[in-house]
């Protein structure tokens, strides 16, 4: 047993639903007690969306419990067949069918008999793995599903396009900003002349997969999911794949170039050198940014990042490559992958932090007193207890990380959009700096959140009011250095003489 | 069945689905449970399923450092590799020592209920072992629906209060001095106002609302002369209210049946069974009801209620004719279609997770006395309904409100049809006189939003 407040990803069947409900008219039927489909909740909410979210649940209740599903679970599947006739039906177990053990496989061979559809049982285990791999389990498992059975009938297309064409693998439901990302690939797309064969499993029709060989090469911008289809596709299919994220203005033009490889070493000839320049001059403010006069007053302040593996690992990248920040901690929930990340992050950050415990992230926060953050939600509520502001990079999000306006985060726009959260961050610490500077709005009261509030030493008058002029969110520490030098040397009283001594020795 | 107890309410008409509805977890009580009760800890005791639900389904509350936890079970803990009684210790104590609350709520899962982990068994001997209460509540989805959880609670608690003979004291001294301290003033206070109070049995309250609510029942009651002798549950576990063999007790809430049932069964107490006091109407009927029980003449109560429809006046009107569609969650559906009925909706359907015809008798009643007032026909109530065939129903019907939860409300207003969420209606104050406005408030904000956009002309927005 653990002793739990907060999760970074959410359980296994969280990740099956969200491959499930992407695509178009599939239908997932969770195996799972009233109350767990709070996913359609999530969906409804979150994504504002229009239509009903295609989950339905196969009720678990006493019944089931004395005498097992027997003939339920095979009857919902047959209703909702009939209901709604989707493409295909996906049995999700949950955590409390994993313990229930029931043949759910017999369920879903005896349902197909009955259903027009395809009815496949989600292989993933509750208690082996998150909601990020079980996506790109599931993702995976329907490709190789809807491949072998396109081999079978015959209809599997194998014949390339003419042109040099791309499947680009991940873009999903409840994704961080996917569906702003997708667009800016697809216009990253055009703008390469790389035709777009499928997208999956965002909006894609589940019968048009036996077309997925056709692409040149397959696309996956996301770490967490698409490589186990995309490996699954080069092993079977020989299709190579990029899995470069193009976030930030160095990596999308890696990501580019590795595109360029892939191409030409199938026969076609593309040069995107020119292309890289113009979007990194033109379209792209980054690069500009990062010689500007604004960025340079950003030289060697600390950040802390932590977030998924795919975003915390590019927002390293950018901080220091591109704004020369100093990132002090870079970190990951995404424990079941911790070498891809160290090994991308190494050579960029002081400290590594994979876990997926908030309480340790809030300590080494409070610890580090970074100018701002680049994290999740819970990232930026530890952000305002401390008060340091605080970009959000990466799921678990709210409603307002769904934006309506258009912010991706991969691509040329998504080097601008990145450089907007960056500084607009470091300029809220700014701007309270300043204000505080200059006497502030109204004269508060000192808050500390140290541990030093109650401390045995005297402050003068002068003293107190000068730190009561220090920016609130560098406060704390500049108390506390303050009065660890006046312990050092055993002053018992702080006055303004023993501050700007400590200030000059510490740097406080 | 249905048919068997239909002479209890002759005109209302009963269906029963197939159970494939949408609503919250019942263990999603700990959120409004853990801020009642202020000394208390719940530790939810299930899997990161449960745990994702109460991530999200609390929103901000999560960051507020609440009096909560899950204890989350990992694969060892499944197959009884790891000690269930050394690892609750381990987490209890962990608890003791960071929190020290004055009792520590376990909340069964679903998965504590299949692999059988015997809860009841082991908090005993734990409570023994470190000093602080343990109540257990099986509060899960194989068996109860969303407000379902209180009551789970509520029962357990209602086994932990104190009999006059047991109050120790000097234990109560100990846990409460500050208080103690705080409270003696108005203590005295209460002594001195005694006399406004007319004889009656002693009576205790079940159900947990806000404290403003408290204040607000309290105050009404105590107008007709009506003294509460205690409420289940008080502000902190250790003012659980004293119940003796003989007490008459009251809920305040249409989904407490269990509470209800242990309160007679166990503690030897009357039921009054009344409608509910929500709305005016229902708030009258409660008032009278406990009244006529304890032998206390109302008075004032008709001037009262008109006052309260006077003040209504301008929100009854958006609703007058307007129709209305429960696809039910939380159990307070009667309650409110007979309030909404007696405002002039018409209403076409009660879903309903769970219907206790006993406990709910005196607001069945009441519902089908209200449509026969109000000259509408009595509507079908529906338990454990078929989300699916209701949306078929509700296609068909084109309702003027749908009361509905999250799942289906954006997807509804996209096919023109307007929705309330059915969860504000549990965190919102909808008890008493006072509240009356309050649910109008809710139900009407639809209505409100479609005079003020009538004139764009999208109300469908997806083709159907």
């Amino acid at each position: 047993m653990k002793l739990a407040y907060w999760m970074y990803a959410g359980p296994a069947h969280i990740g099956t639903l969200r491959i499930a409900s992407s695509f178009k008219n599939v239908h997932a039927i969770m195996h799972a007690p009233l109350g767990d489909d709070y996913f359609n909740v999530m969906r409804s909410m979150l994504e504002r969306e229009r239509n009903f979210t295609p989950v339905t649940t196969s009720v678990v209740d006493r019944n089931v419990l004395a005498r097992g599903s027997q003939e339920k679970v095979i009857d919902n599947i047959v209703r909702k067949d009939q209901e709604e006739s989707p493409d295909l039906i996906v049995l999700t177990p949950t955590c409390t069918s994993s313990i229930l053990q029931e043949d759910l496989e017999n369920f879903v061979s005896r349902a197909q008999l009955n259903s027009k559809g395809d009815v496949i049982l989600a292989d993933v285990n509750h208690y082996r793995y998150n909601e990020l791999q079980a996506a790109d389990r599931t993702l995976a498992q329907i490709v190789k599903f809807y491949l072998e059975k396109a081999e079978k009938k015959g209809t599997i297309n194998r014949e390339k396009t003419a042109n040099p064409s791309v499947n680009i693998i991940g873009i999903s439901t409840l994704g961080f900003h996917n569906n702003h990302d997708c667009r800016e690939l697809k216009k990253l797309m055009t703008d390469l002349g790389i035709e777009i064969n499928m997208i999956i499993p965002d909006k894609a029709s589940v019968e048009d997969l036996q077309n997925l060989p056709r692409a040149w090469f397959n696309f996956i911008p996301y770490r967490e999911l698409g490589l186990m289809a995309a490996e699954h596709l080069q092993r079977e299919y020989e299709m190579p794949y990029v899995d470069i994220t193009p976030m930030g203005v160095v990596e999308t033009a890696r990501c580019i170039r590795a595109m360029a490889k892939v191409i030409n070493q199938q026969g076609g000839n593309v040069d995107y050198e020119e292309l890289i320049e113009y979007q990194t001059i033109e379209v792209s403010e980054a690069a500009w940014f990062s010689r500007s006069i604004d960025c340079q007053n950003l030289t060697g302040k600390k950040a802390v990042v932590f977030g998924d593996n795919t975003h915390a690992a590019a927002m390293t990248k950018i901080l220091v490559r591109e704004m020369g920040i100093d990132v002090v901690l870079a970190g990951t929930y995404c424990k079941y992958d911790e070498a891809w990340f160290r090994k991308e992050v190494e050579p960029f950050c002081d400290n590594i932090l994979i876990s997926e415990d908030n309480g340790e992230i809030a300590d080494a926060i409070a610890k580090l007193e970074p100018s701002a953050i680049f994290g999740t939600q819970m990232e930026r509520h530890v952000g305002k207890r401390l008060g340091i502001p605080c970009g959000v990079i990466a799921a678990p999000i709210h409603i307002q990380n769904f934006p309506i306006g258009y912010k991706p985060f991969l691509g040329y726009e998504g080097t601008n959009q990145i450089t907007d959260l960056v500084y607009n961050s470091f300029t809220l610490g700014m701007e309270d700096h300043l204000l505080e500077i200059f006497g502030g709005h109204d004269t508060k009261e000192v808050i500390t959140k140290g541990i030093s509030a109650d401390s045995d030493l005297n402050w003068t008058k002068e003293a107190q009011a000068e730190l009561n002029k220090v920016p609130g969110f560098v406060r704390g520490k500049v108390k506390r250095n303050t009065e660890k030098f006046a312990r050092e040397r055993n002053f018992d009283q702080i006055s303004l003489e023993v501050m700007y001594a400590a200030k000059e020795s510490v740097g406080a | 069945m249905t048919l068997a107890q239909a002479p209890v309410t002759p005109e209302l008409n009963f269906e029963c689905e197939t159970g494939n509805y949408h609503t919250f977890c019942p263990i999603s009580c700990v959120a409004w449970l853990y801020q009642k009760i202020e000394d208390s800890f719940f530790l939810v005791i299930g899997t990161k399923t449960c745990g994702y639900f109460l991530q999200n389904a609390m929103g901000v509350m999560i960051f507020a450092e609440p009096r909560y936890a899950m204890a989350e079970l990992e694969e060892g803990d499944i197959s009884a590799q790891l000690n269930d009684y050394n690892e609750l210790r381990r987490l209890c104590e962990q608890i003791k020592r960071d929190r020290n609350p004055s009792v520590i709520v376990w909340i069964g899962t679903c998965t504590t209920e299949i692999i059988k982990m015997d809860l009841e068994g082991i908090a005993p001997k734990l409570e023994a072992e470190i000093g602080i209460p343990i109540v257990v509540a099986r509060a899960n989805g194989l068996d109860y629906a969303f407000t379902q959880g209180e009551d789970t609670v509520l029962a357990s608690m209602a086994n932990r209060c104190p009999k006059e003979a047991e109050v120790n004291t000097e234990e109560k001294e100990e846990r409460n001095g500050i208080q103690k301290l705080l409270n003696f003033g108005k203590k005295k206070e209460d002594t001195a106002t005694e006399s406004e109070y007319k004889q009656h049995h002693p009576l205790v309250l079940f159900g947990s609302l806000p404290d403003p609510v408290v204040t607000n029942l309290t105050l009404e009651l105590k107008k007709q002369g009506v003294k509460i002798d205690g409420w289940l549950p008080a502000k902190r576990y250790t003012e659980l209210p004293v119940i003796e063999e003989g007490y008459y007790v009251a809920g305040v809430n249409p989904f407490l049946s269990r509470t209800a049932t242990t309160l007679m069964r166990r503690r030897k107490c009357k039921l009054i069974g009344a409608p509910f006091p929500i709305g005016p109407d229902g708030t009258r009927a409660w008032i009278e009801k406990i009244c006529s029980v304890l032998g206390v003449e109302t008075q004032g109560l008709d001037e009262r209620e008109a006052q309260i429809w006077e003040n209504l006046q301008d929100y009854v009107d958006l609703v007058k004719g307007k129709s209305v569609f429960f696809m039910g969650d939380n159990l307070l559906e009667v309650s409110l279609a007979r309030f909404l009925t007696r405002c002039g909706m018409k209403v076409h359907e009660i879903g309903i997770p769970y219907m206790d015809k006993r406990y709910q008798k005196a607001e069945l009643d009441f519902l089908a006395q209200t449509c026969r007032e109000m000259g509408v026909d009595v509507p079908t109530i529906v338990e454990k309904p078929d989300n699916y065939n209701q949306l078929q129903r509700i296609n068909e019907l084109q309702p003027d409100l749908v009361i509905t939860g999250m799942a289906h409300a954006n997807p509804l207003e996209a096919r023109g049809i307007s929705t309330k969420w059915s969860v504000e209606f549990t965190f919102a104050q909808i008890h008493g006189f006072t509240n009356a406005r309050d649910i109008l408030e809710l139900v009407t904000r639809p209505l409100r939003r479609n005079n003020n956009l009538k004139d764009l002309g999208w109300d469908k927005l997806v083709k159907s």
